[in-house]
């Protein structure tokens, strides 16, 4: 005999079921892509540009019939933590959405400490990892055999600045000030082989922390080694601090070029201080890539300001093209195999919005980014109004480069 | 394609900017000179934010020569002191240093609301129960914060003009804080040494039970040198905010900064704490042209260690009576 409190359980379930309405998104096939953002802590500025990147990917391919593997199609489903910045938070995370999470495929944290982190867990496990926001070449040079980078590597990124300052002062004294982690010390090492190479005199070359709110004494520093051209920096915080200082302190300098800081919409909020500074970008809303996949640059411009009412960084950009380039090769592999993805996005050789994309596939750097191009950027102002113009490479230049600084 | 205005503008560097290469007629001691000014530009911009320094520690080591209590919501109330400063300034327009005053009277009530809430229960107990309590609340408060604000960089978009020695800058944002840090402290030893107040609390940091024999009503006396304690370290937040831009976070490494000049000034001893804040931003100052940026941190807490082992009183602590 079922005892009465049992039905009461049992009309409960009943109604439960009858009532609660079932989602379109657990009817369907689903895609589960899971990554750390960082929500919270230094990088947050940088962090959430990609997160909302990803998203507008999402929810475009969702309303479009969702990624097509074979004869299915699956909804696009993000799973996401807020990661504080820290890489312990990564090591954990990244264990949960493989473990917990089930997530099919993985999205990089911002920055390149923490794909680092991350990229020893997803390739433990065995799983694609498509890295936005991550540029250290180190992380491509260990053997991964699932980890696949969307940026240009990090040991490119202030070249551009240096043949720029050349072509109007080649005798450009040059100030090097970067932060103290693994993505600008990246940068700076082989800008200080890069300087060499073409002739260009590095007079200031140091590190500061990357918390460095008062940077006083560094640029007093960089006055001092009379330098009248500072590049460097490191992500959002620190860069946008050096910047405002640099413009208090009245420091004599004539080309300012800071790392990921200037490439931000909010960077403009510094006004007269971010005025004719530079910043080496992954690419740029006025780009003219004609795509063989996916939106072109001025669809996705458009799309992202009505998502999200501002210019989208390289950062959104970055993590759009992620999504974009893992459906992409779902889609010619026709199912969600790691491997049969994997070879098919060693195999990738295309153009999207964001530009070239191709990967290394040579054990000694099978992932690192060998399509991808940069540009320069420059805050200029123009009829009172601080607008980011490419200056670099002249070829995709929608401005001449505005030198002096002030 | 490139605009260059680089010959105009060389121009301007021979007027306002000489170098060697530039000025062959030059002094030949223009490098020395020139290192010289450089050096002293980095003592007098230590200087300046190491009396801001000394009045987020003031308030540290108040409340620790009072009550015995090592504030570990130091950091969080800097923060808030940021934040006050940040939204009377963007919301209502007032003038950053006229919101000094409205910051000052936040940080005293809030600071009694965490004495009584958190503190007065733990004072005379064992110093790791007031270290947990303060910690515990410090967490609430930066989780808060995070929550209302995230860890994005926030600035207050002052500039006063300042003035120019060579190539070197002082701004009058630098020059405004110290001197503000410089008054309220010296009202801080006013107030101690001449109010009765100040007199009550100094009584109840010699001899809390001596003090109650004497009528002094002990807890409210502590409740306010919380409060006090806590204003002067919303004070220096707010200051510290118009220097540099800030996150929910930053109030952290202030935080260690003023234990560092704790140490060096004397623990409980506020007006020390003035001059050990000064001594460590002189020493920041001077020692940055020699080395890496980087290692600064480094010598300073080897310093901590060292005042701590050869002076544990501090540099600047009166002999402790025998």
């Amino acid at each position: 005999m079922i005892k009465p409190h049992r039905w009461i359980i049992a009309g409960v379930m009943a109604a439960v079921w009858l009532v609660v309405p079932v989602s379109p998104v657990a009817a369907a096939d689903v895609l589960t892509i899971g990554f750390t953002n960082s929500e919270t802590g230094a990088l947050n500025v940088d962090s959430i540009g990609q997160l909302n990147g990803f998203k507008l990917w999402r929810d475009q391919v969702n309303a479009n019939g969702g990624v097509h593997a074979g004869s299915k199609s699956y909804q696009v489903n993000l799973v996401t933590y807020d990661d504080q910045s820290k890489p312990d938070r990564v090591q954990q995370l990244y264990g949960r959405l493989i473990l917990q999470d089930n997530a099919d495929f993985l999205f990089s944290p911002y920055s390149s400490g923490l794909t680092a982190t991350a990229a020893i867990i997803s390739e433990q496990y065995g799983k694609i990892m498509i890295t936005t926001g991550a540029s250290e070449d180190k992380t491509y040079q260990l053997g991964n055999k699932y980890l696949y980078e969307m940026y240009t590597p990090a040991s490119a990124y202030l070249t551009g600045a240096l043949d720029a300052l050349k072509t109007v002062n080649p005798k450009a004294r040059i100030a090097m000030a970067y932060a103290d982690d693994a993505f600008a010390k990246a940068v700076a090492t082989a800008t200080r082989v890069y300087a060499k190479a073409i002739g260009m005199d590095l007079v200031f070359d140091e590190a500061y922390a990357p918390n460095t709110t008062d940077f006083g004494p560094l640029i007093n520093k960089i006055i001092s080694a009379k330098a009248d051209a500072l590049i460097g920096g490191g992500h959002y915080a620190d860069g946008a601090t050096l910047a405002r200082q640099v413009y208090d302190h009245k420091a004599p300098l004539d080309f300012v070029s800071l790392l990921v800081a200037p490439d931000s919409p909010k960077f403009a909020t510094l006004g007269e201080a971010a005025t004719n500074v530079t910043a080496p970008s992954q690419w740029a809303p006025q780009a003219t890539f004609k795509p063989d996949f996916g939106p072109d640059p001025k669809a996705f411009g458009d799309a992202y300001r009505t998502a999200y009412g501002s210019e989208p960084s390289y950062h959104a950009a970055g993590g759009y093209a992620a999504g974009l380039i893992l459906q992409h090769a779902i889609e010619q592999a026709g199912t969600l195999d790691q491997d049969q993805v994997a070879a098919k996005l060693d195999q990738t050789n295309i153009e999207i919005f964001y530009g070239h994309v191709q990967f290394f596939t040579d054990p000694g750097r099978h992932g690192l980014q060998a399509g991808h191009s940069m540009v320069i950027v420059q805050w200029q102002k123009k009829g009172g109004q601080l607008v980011k113009e490419v200056i670099w490479p002249k070829a995709g230049a929608t401005a001449p480069l505005a030198y002096p600084l002030r | 394609m490139i605009v260059s205005r680089s010959q105009h503008n060389t121009n301007n560097k021979l007027v306002f900017r000489p170098d060697g290469e530039d000025h062959p007629s030059e002094s030949e001691h223009e490098p020395e000179r020139r290192f010289m000014l450089g050096l002293f530009a980095s003592m007098l911009d230590g200087v300046l934010v190491g009396a801001v320094y000394g009045l987020a520690a003031s308030g540290l080591t108040l409340i620790w020569g009072v009550m015995d209590v090592i504030n570990l919501t130091h950091g969080a109330m800097v923060t808030m002191g940021m934040f006050g400063v940040y939204l009377l300034f963007t919301e209502t327009g007032l003038n950053p240093y006229a919101a000094l005053v409205p910051v000052a009277a936040l940080g005293f009530v809030a600071g009694v609301v965490v004495y009584w809430t958190a503190v007065h229960r733990v004072v005379g107990r064992p110093p790791l129960m007031s270290l947990l309590t303060t910690f515990a609340v410090n967490l609430m408060v930066i989780g808060t914060g995070t929550i209302l604000w995230s860890t994005s960089p926030y600035n207050v978009d002052v500039n006063l003009p300042g003035f120019s020695l060579g190539d070197y800058t002082f701004t009058g944002n630098h020059l405004l804080a110290a001197l503000a840090a410089l008054i309220i402290a010296g009202g801080l030893s006013l107030f101690l040494g001449r109010t009765r107040l100040g007199k009550a609390i100094r009584a109840v940091a010699g001899n809390r039970m001596a003090a109650e024999l004497m009528g002094i009503p002990s807890s409210q006396v502590l409740a306010r040198a919380f409060g006090i304690g806590i204003a002067l370290a919303a004070l220096a937040g707010a200051l510290i905010a118009t220097l540099f831009p800030f996150t929910v976070l930053s109030g952290g490494s202030y935080e260690l900064k003023s234990f560092v000049v704790t140490v060096l000034g004397g623990l409980g001893n506020p007006t020390g704490a003035l001059a050990g804040g000064i001594l460590l931003g002189l020493m920041e100052g001077g020692l940055t042209p020699f080395i890496t940026v980087s290692w600064i941190p480094v010598i300073e807490f080897a310093l901590f260690v060292a005042v701590l082992i050869a002076f544990p009183h501090g540099l600047f602590a009166r002999r402790p009576r025998r």
